[in-house]
């Protein structure tokens, strides 16, 4: 028997009952297409969360204090303070080598207001000059923080995009005043639309001077003698090839300022590439959980496909008999349902794959979801499918290659 | 007698286990068929007749006896095997046509040859090949028709050609007139006959002695036995003469 002729017979029978085939196929199409649509909304998110991650340069080294290290500025902190001040991030600028540039950042949390309109914990991100240029952060209107603001502990502002449009609207912000806390600042600069890293809302920030942090927000009588704690230190190295060395030296010079030993260390150098890793990880977690979701649901749809072969076989018990009188072996047979439900359950695949990328392109063009439809979900929903058909449509076959050519010619 | 039989059964005995009871079918049946031979065969019913019919037409095994099928031992084979034969020396043609109801008659005929296993056949001899068996019955113009849209006299017609597509070596009818009015049935002996002049075996089960009247050979069968076998020469060729109008 040609393949084209199984084919035919077997599309023959599907479309007797075009309503049912579909109904039977809704549970592969369903499972299909949410296979797709979920891989692609993971790795639109996954794509955007590298991307941006990767537009602030490989060359950044991130000094934090370790987990379970963390100390406040309290009377806990003694003569040898184990958190990182701004005195840590000056020494690394003027002692070590292979380095570019040097930002320090400390974040504190506020309201802010302009004239009726307050916006609770807010994050207001004390930094230096030179962070616009590290992270990779671009001004959208006015100015950035100078060295003359740090300086001068100025109490002037930059506001993130989205804060600026919560504060202003329209109208343009910069030479207004604003409160943070009970400070009042001048908006000098407005950042241009960055959007989410990682778990980080660049737009929704303030940036001001981090002097007037060290002034005004976390003032601390301890600060003359331990220096001023900053949340992170962001060492930008000049070759990436010198990354390790650049690693090994900041944390010898931290630990003799510190006066402990490397491996006691309470800060952590990390890279971007540690960072990434770890988002990737936690993606990971994410697909696996959406692969069982498919496997469940592909399942389920294989079930729906040998329920209806079964009635199917049933229902054609003639038709079989007839098949078998004019010559049609057990194998025939079997190979007629068995293309029956592997074309039930490709055809399904087929159209949850359209029902898939379809649906992916709307999350994207109604959702604003950043989508990406990977090729490979297409290939593993379409062989998942194949084999979802072949496994469930195995019983019912063998089913109808075993009846006996009599009894199926008697049957009514 | 140089020619090999078409069917050869020998001592065939077939037994049905109906639970505890043992049923014995066929009961020692031993018969030739000479190929060109147009056979009836005819009993009251529990006589035998379907059973036998069943194991001529390799639709089921005997329990014991020898088959032979145009010389080949059929009566030990696989199913599958049997399907082989089925499709290339037997043609079917039942009571109740059996056609496939949403294929048109072109598709059904074309059956048999979809299962042939040998001798390949490109799709336009197909069509012009199960079209010439459609015009052998008299049927010119349903080649498209689905059986819902013909008469029973037509369906069993294109149930015939769809018997002769193969060219078998044995054309079982098995009470080919049975649901169809004395007109038609008429027709469908007439046709049977017509395949008997043209030299094709047949064997026919029938309870109508009307029909049984265009066979040349008789059997009747009783308990699992053959009772009777008529010869009866004469009157297949008196009834041959009535039915020179066949187209």
């Amino acid at each position: 028997m040609k393949l084209s002729e199984v084919l035919h017979i077997a599309w023959e029978g599907i479309m007797r009952n075009k309503l049912r085939a579909l109904l039977t196929m809704l549970g592969v199409i369903i499972g299909v297409a949410a296979v797709i649509i979920m891989i692609a909304i993971s790795a639109g998110t996954e794509a955007t969360i590298s991307d941006n991650i990767k537009s602030l340069g490989t060359n950044l080294l991130f000094v934090t204090q370790s987990m379970g290290s963390q100390q406040g500025p309290s009377r806990t902190t003694g003569t040898n303070g184990t958190f990182l001040t701004y005195d840590d991030a000056e020494a690394i600028e003027t002692s070590i080598s292979g380095i570019s540039g040097v930002v320090v950042e400390r974040d504190i949390s506020e309201q802010v207001k302009y004239e009726s309109t307050s916006v609770d914990s807010v994050s207001i991100i004390g930094t230096t000059p030179s962070y616009a240029d590290v992270r990779d952060v671009t001004q959208g209107s006015g100015r950035f923080l100078t060295q003359k603001d740090i300086d001068n502990n100025a109490k002037v502002a930059v506001l993130g995009y989205s804060t600026a449009q919560t504060l202003f609207g329209e109208a343009d912000p910069v030479g207004e005043k604003i409160y943070v806390g009970d400070v009042q600042v001048t908006v000098v600069g407005v950042m241009a639309k960055k959007g989410v890293v990682g778990t980080t809302n660049f737009d929704e920030r303030i940036y001001i001077p981090l002097t007037l942090v060290f002034e005004k927000f976390t003032f601390s009588p301890f600060a003359r003698v331990q220096g001023n704690q900053v949340g992170t230190i962001l060492v930008q190295v000049t070759n990436l090839a010198d990354m390790n060395m650049v690693i090994t030296q900041i944390q010898i010079l931290l630990a003799k300022r510190h006066e402990t030993t490397v491996a006691a260390l309470p800060f952590t150098v990390r890279t971007q590439e540690d960072i990434i890793t770890t988002q990737e990880s936690t993606t990971a977690a994410f697909r696996s959980l959406l692969a069982w979701v498919a496997a469940v649901s592909l399942v389920v749809g294989g079930i729906g496909i040998m329920n209806i072969m079964l009635v199917s076989v049933t229902e054609r018990t003639r038709e079989i008999g007839i098949r078998q009188a004019t010559g049609a072996t057990p194998g025939d047979i079997r190979g007629q349902f068995l293309t029956e439900a592997l074309l039930l359950s490709l055809t399904g695949g087929l159209i949850g794959v359209i029902g898939g990328v379809g649906g992916a392109w709307l999350f994207y063009k109604i959702g604003e979801m950043r989508t990406v439809v990977v090729p490979n979900s297409i290939v593993l929903a379409f062989v998942s499918a194949a084999i979802v058909g072949i496994f469930f449509g195995f019983y019912p076959a063998n089913k109808a290659a075993q009846l006996d050519p009599i009894e199926a010619l008697r049957h009514e | 007698m140089s020619e090999t039989p078409i069917i050869e059964i020998k001592q065939i005995i077939k037994v049905y286990k109906m639970g505890d009871v043992q049923v014995t079918a066929l009961d020692g049946i031993s018969l030739k068929v000479e190929p060109g031979e147009f056979l009836a065969i005819m009993g009251p019913s529990g006589s035998g007749k379907s059973t036998l019919m069943n194991i001529l037409g390799c639709l089921d095994r005997p329990t014991s006896g020898t088959y032979l099928l145009a010389g080949e031992d059929v009566s030990r084979m696989s199913r599958e095997q049997l399907a082989h034969i089925r499709n290339k020396k037997i043609g079917f043609i039942f009571q109740s046509y059996n056609l496939l109801a949403q294929a048109t008659a072109l598709q059904n005929v074309l059956m048999p040859i979809v299962y042939r296993r040998n001798g390949h056949i490109s799709t336009k001899e197909r069509l012009e090949l199960a079209h010439h068996a459609l015009v052998t019955v008299g049927l010119t113009d349903r080649d498209e028709h689905k059986p819902t849209e013909m008469s029973g006299g037509q369906q069993q017609r294109v149930a015939i050609a769809r018997a002769l597509i193969n060219s078998p070596a044995l054309i079982l009818a098995d009470e080919p007139t049975g649901n169809l009015d004395s007109h038609s049935g008429l027709e469908i002996m007439q046709i049977l006959q017509s395949l008997h002049a043209q030299g094709r075996t047949i064997v026919m089960i029938t309870h109508d002695a009307k029909n049984a009247a265009f066979a040349e050979r008789t059997i009747q069968l009783k308990d699992g036995k053959i009772d009777e076998d008529n010869h009866h020469q004469h009157e297949a060729e008196l009834v041959n003469t009535s039915a020179g109008g066949l187209p």
